[in-house]
C-alpha cells in the first residue's frame, strides 16, 4: 500500500543522507522523496512517499524517529490530508491542430503553459499523483512527450492537526 | 581581564577533561597532531598508543564493556578513521557506548580528494547512533558533550566527530564554553515504561504458567543485574540469556538454565519452547536465537521490553511491547506487583519446573573426556580456568568455537566480566578488549580466550601491553584451524575444507617472547592443570598460553538450520 509520510527534522548537514541511508540500507522503498527547509530556518520538512504493508511501515516510522535529527514523522495516508506534486512537461506542439488540443487539455486540468518554442509548449500542472498521470496519458494522446520533470509529492494533514514542533 | 583563549585542539583536550574522561585511545596522523600537541601539555587524560587504529576501538570499547564509561577513541584522517570501522560497527551491534573523534582535512580542502580524505561520516553512517561535522572551533565542547549524551543514554551506540585541521591549529582561537548538562530538542529517550502496558505485563505474568523469562545484554549494559535476580527470584522463574547477556544473573543461580540460542543449552531453547509467557529484558531476538522466526514460540504471549522501540517487533511480533529503560521497568513492574498484591501459581510453578528439570538432565553441556593420552578437549581448558580463577576473572572472547566454548563451561558471577563481540562477531576483537578490561581494572585477572585465527587478527597489540604493562592472560586454544568455519563444512559442506585450515602458524611462545612477553605451550592432557597454574600465577607479565587442543572437537549443543529454536543437534549425529 502506497504510504506518505511527513517528516520534520534538524535542518543540520548530513541529516536528509541520514534518513536517504536508512531508507536504503535497510531496503525500505523510496518512490518520492522531497526536501526543503520550514518557515523555521532551524527546521527542514521531508515528504517520503513509500510503499510496504503495516509492518513495514511501522518499522520505517520507528527507525525514522530513532534517528537523533528528526523530530517528528507521521503517517498522512492515515487520514484526511491535501497531497501535491508538481509536473513540468515540455510537448510537442508542431502544428494549430496539436497546439489547440493542448491548450484543452491543459485547461481541462488547470494546468499552465509556462513555456513555448518554436515547435513545444512547456505545461505546467500540479495536482496528486493520479492527476498527472491521467494528464499526460491524455495529451499523449494527442501528442510527443518530449520531456517531463515531477517533483514528488508533499502533503499536509486536513483540519486543526499541524505537524510543528 | 582578557578572556582566555584556546585552539581548537584544546579544546578538545578540555572537554575531554570536562566530561570526566581517563583514557583515549588512539594514533596520530597529520591531520590530528595539534591535539596529540594539546594532550601533551596536560595530565588529565592520558593517550594509549595502540598499533592499529581498529585496536583502539576495540580497547576503547573493552573498558566500557567492564566500566561501564564511555570509551573514546582518537584517530587521524584517512585510513586512521577508515580503520576504525570495525570497531565501530562492532559497538554498534552491541550498543556500547563510544566517541570516536576522527581527524579530517582542513575544510577548504574537504570534497577534493585531498591526502587522506576519507568522508568518514559517510563511511560510517550505517554504523553509528549519531555523527557530527565540526565546522566551527567554538563549537567542538559542546559537540563533543552531546556526542556522550548521545552515545551514553536511551540505546546507547558509537557517535564519530570528525574534526577538519583548521579547527585545530593554534593560528585560529576562541573562548572555551561546555555545556555537559546536553538537551536535545529532538531526542528523548523513552526512561519509563507505559503504567498500561506494566499492568497488562503483571496480569499476563500473573496468569502464566510456563513462564520464562529471557534477558540480553540490556541487562548487563544498565547494571541491573540485582534487580534482575530479585524480580526472577520472587516469580521462581525460569531465567535464560544470550550470549551478551550472560552475568546478567549468576550463572550458578539455581533458576538459570544456561545460555540459548545457536550453542545454548537444551534446557533453555527447551523452556523458551514450551513457555506460554516470555518476559524479554533488554533482549532483541536476534536470529541467533530465535533461529526460524515462523517456527519461533508458536504459543507464547511474548512481553518485551526495550530501550530501542525499533527492537520491539522487528523479528518477533510482541503482544505486550513496553518501551523503556530495563532498570526503570523492573522496578515498575516489581511495583505493580506490591499494588496488585501478585501471588505465585505455585501448583503451574512446580509442574513447569519438574518439567525443566527433566530436560536438564540430559545436561547438554557435557563432552567426551578424553583418555589420558588423547588431545586436551578445548572444554577441558575452558573448565580448569574456571577452577583457578575462581570463577572471578574478566573473561574477554574472540570469535569461533572458543567463544562458544567460554560462554557454555565459564558461569559468570556477574555482569560485566564477560566480553565479547556478540552482534558482530569480530574476530579481532578479544586481545585489544582484554587490553581495556586490563587497563581498568589491574589487579584482577584478565583473560583472552582465542583461537589461532582470531589472535592473529590483531596480534600486533602484544607490542602495545608492553609498553602499557597489561599483563593479560592468553588463553589460545589453537587447533590449527579457524574451527567454527571447519565445524560448519563437516557439519553442512560435507567435510570438505575449504580455506579453513591455519597453514604455517607461527611458533606463538617464541612469538610473545619476542615481544617480551611469557610464553608458555600445553601439549598434553597431563600438564594442563599445572602448566595454566602456572601461567596464571604470573601477575606481572602477560603470558601467552599455546594450548593445542583436539582440532576435531565440535560445538554442541548447535541449533538445527531454519529449525525452532529447540530442534538441536545434543552431539554429533543425535538430535535432542
Ligand atoms: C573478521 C572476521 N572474519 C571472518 C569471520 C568468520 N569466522 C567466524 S568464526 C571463524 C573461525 C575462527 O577461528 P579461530 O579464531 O581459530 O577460532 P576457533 O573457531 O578455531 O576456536 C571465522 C573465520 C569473523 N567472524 N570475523
Amino acid at each position: 500500500m502506497r504510504r506518505i509520510l511527513a517528516i520534520l527534522l534538524e535542518n543540520e548537514p548530513g541529516s536528509l543522507s541520514r534518513i536517504v541511508g536508512l531508507f536504503s540500507q535497510r531496503a525500505f522503498n523510496i518512490e518520492s522523496l522531497t526536501v526543503a527547509p520550514t518557515e523555521d530556518e532551524s527546521l527542514s520538512r521531508i515528504t517520503i512517499a513509500t510503499s510496504g504493508d503495516d509492518c513495514v511501515l511501522e518499522q520505517i516510522v520507528k527507525q525514522v524517529n530513532k534517528l537523533i535529527d528528526v523530530i517528528k514523522i507521521t503517517d498522512l495516508t492515515e487520514r484526511s490530508h491535501v497531497e501535491r506534486e508538481l509536473l513540468l512537461i515540455k510537448l510537442l506542439a508542431m502544428n494549430d491542430k496539436t497546439r489547440t488540443e493542448v491548450k484543452r487539455i491543459a485547461d481541462i486540468f488547470r494546468g499552465n503553459i509556462v513555456d513555448i518554442g518554436k515547435q513545444v509548449y512547456t505545461v505546467q500542472v500540479t495536482g496528486d499523483a493520479e492527476k498527472l498521470d491521467a494528464f499526460i496519458s491524455a495529451v499523449s494522446n494527442e501528442t510527443e512527450v518530449i520531456e517531463s520533470v515531477r517533483s514528488g509529492c508533499v502533503g499536509i494533514a486536513r483540519g486543526e492537526k499541524a505537524l510543528r514542533v | 581581564m582578557t578572556k582566555e583563549l584556546y585552539t581548537g585542539a584544546e579544546m578538545v583536550v578540555k572537554a575531554l577533561s570536562a566530561l570526566k574522561v581517563k583514557y583515549i585511545f588512539g594514533y596520530p596522523g597529520g591531520s590530528v597532531l595539534d591535539i596529540y600537541d594539546a594532550i601533551f601539555n596536560q595530565d588529565d587524560v592520558e593517550h594509549i598508543l595502540v598499533r592499529h587504529e581498529q585496536a583502539a576501538t576495540h580497547m576503547a570499547d573493552g573498558y566500557t564493556r567492564a566500566t561501564g564509561e564511555v570509551g573514546v577513541v582518537l584517530a587521524t584522517s584517512g585510513p586512521g578513521a577508515t580503520n576504525c570501522v570495525t570497531g565501530i560497527a562492532t559497538a554498534y551491534m552491541d550498543s556500547i557506548p563510544m566517541v570516536v573523534l576522527a581527524g579530517q582535512v582542513a575544510t577548504s580542502l574537504i570534497g577534493d580528494d585531498a591526502f587522506q580524505e576519507t568522508d568518514i561520516v559517510g563511511c560510517s553512517r550505517p554504523i553509528v547512533k549519531h555523527s557530527f561535522n565540526c565546522r566551527k572551533l567554538e563549537d567542538i565542547p559542546n559537540i563533543i558533550a552531546k556526542a556522550f549524551y548521545i552515545a551514553n543514554s536511551g540505546r546507547p551506540g558509537p557517535v564519530v566527530v570528525e574534526l577538519p585541521k583548521d579547527m585545530l591549529i593554534p593560528q585560529n582561537k576562541g573562548e572555551f564554553h561546555i555545556d555537559t548538562d546536553v538537551q536535545l530538542r529532538s531526542y528523548n529517550p523513552t526512561v519509563k515504561g507505559h503504567p498500561k502496558q506494566i499492568k497488562k505485563a503483571v496480569q499476563t505474568i500473573a496468569n502464566a504458567e510456563r513462564l520464562v523469562v529471557y534477558t540480553g545484554g540490556g541487562i548487563v549494559l544498565s547494571d541491573a543485574s540485582e534487580q534482575l535476580t530479585t524480580l526472577v527470584e520472587r516469580l521462581n522463574a525460569p531465567i535464560t540469556n544470550t550470549l551478551m547477556g550472560l552475568g546478567g544473573i549468576s550463572g550458578v543461580h539455581p533458576n538459570f538454565l544456561g545460555m540459548l540460542g545457536m550453542h545454548g543449552s537444551l534446557e533453555a531453547n527447551k523452556a523458551m519452547a514450551n513457555a506460554d509467557v516470555i518476559l524479554a529484558l533488554g533482549a532483541r531476538f536476534d536470529d541467533r536465537v530465535t533461529n526460524n522466526v515462523q517456527k519461533f514460540c508458536p504459543n507464547a504471549t511474548i512481553i518485551h521490553v526495550d530501550v530501542d522501540p525499533t527492537s520491539i517487533s522487528k523479528t518477533i511480533n510482541a503482544h505486550i511491547p513496553v518501551v523503556g529503560l530495563v532498570d526503570k521497568v523492573m522496578a515498575q513492574l516489581m511495583e505493580e506487583m506490591d499494588a496488585t498484591g501478585y501471588e505465585r501459581n505455585e501448583a503451574a510453578l512446580t509442574n513447569w519446573w519438574q518439567q525443566i528439570e527433566e530436560w536438564r538432565s540430559v545436561n547438554s553441556f557435557s563432552y567426551q573426556a578424553p583418555a589420558e593420552d588423547d588431545k586436551i578437549k578445548p572444554q577441558q581448558v575452558v573448565e580448569a580456568m574456571y577452577e583457578i580463577t575462581k570463577g572471578e576473572a574478566y573473561v574477554c572472547s574472540d570469535v569461533g568455537q572458543h567463544q562458544m566454548f567460554a560462554a557454555q563451561y565459564y558461569p559468570f558471577a556477574k555482569p560485566r566480566q564477560w566480553i565479547n563481540s556478540g552482534g558482530l562477531g569480530t574476530m579481532g576483537f578479544g586481545l585489544p578488549a582484554a587490553m581495556g578490561a586490563k587497563l581498568a581494572f589491574p589487579d584482577s585477572h584478565v583473560i583472552c580466550i582465542t583461537g589461532d585465527g582470531s589472535v592473529q587478527m590483531n596480534i600486533q597489540e602484544l607490542s602495545t601491553c608492553l609498553q602499557y604493562n597489561l599483563p593479560v592472560v592468553i588463553v589460545s586454544l589453537n587447533n590449527r584451524s579457524l574451527g567454527m568455519v571447519r565445524q560448519w563444512q563437516d557439519m553442512i559442506y560435507g567435510g570438505r575444507h575449504s580455506s579453513s585450515y591455519m597453514e604455517s602458524l607461527p611458533d606463538f611462545v617464541k612469538l610473545a617472547e619476542s615481544y617480551g612477553h611469557v610464553g608458555i605451550q600445553i601439549n598434553h592432557l597431563s600438564e594442563l592443570d599445572e602448566k595454566l597454574n602456572e601461567a596464571f600465577a604470573i601477575r606481572n607479565r602477560l603470558v601467552f598460553v599455546d594450548v593445542l587442543v583436539d582440532e576435531k572437537e565440535h560445538v554442541y549443543p548447535m541449533q538445527v538450520r531454519h529449525g525452532a529454536v529447540d530442534d538441536m543437534w545434543i552431539k554429533k549425529g543425535e538430535k535432542a
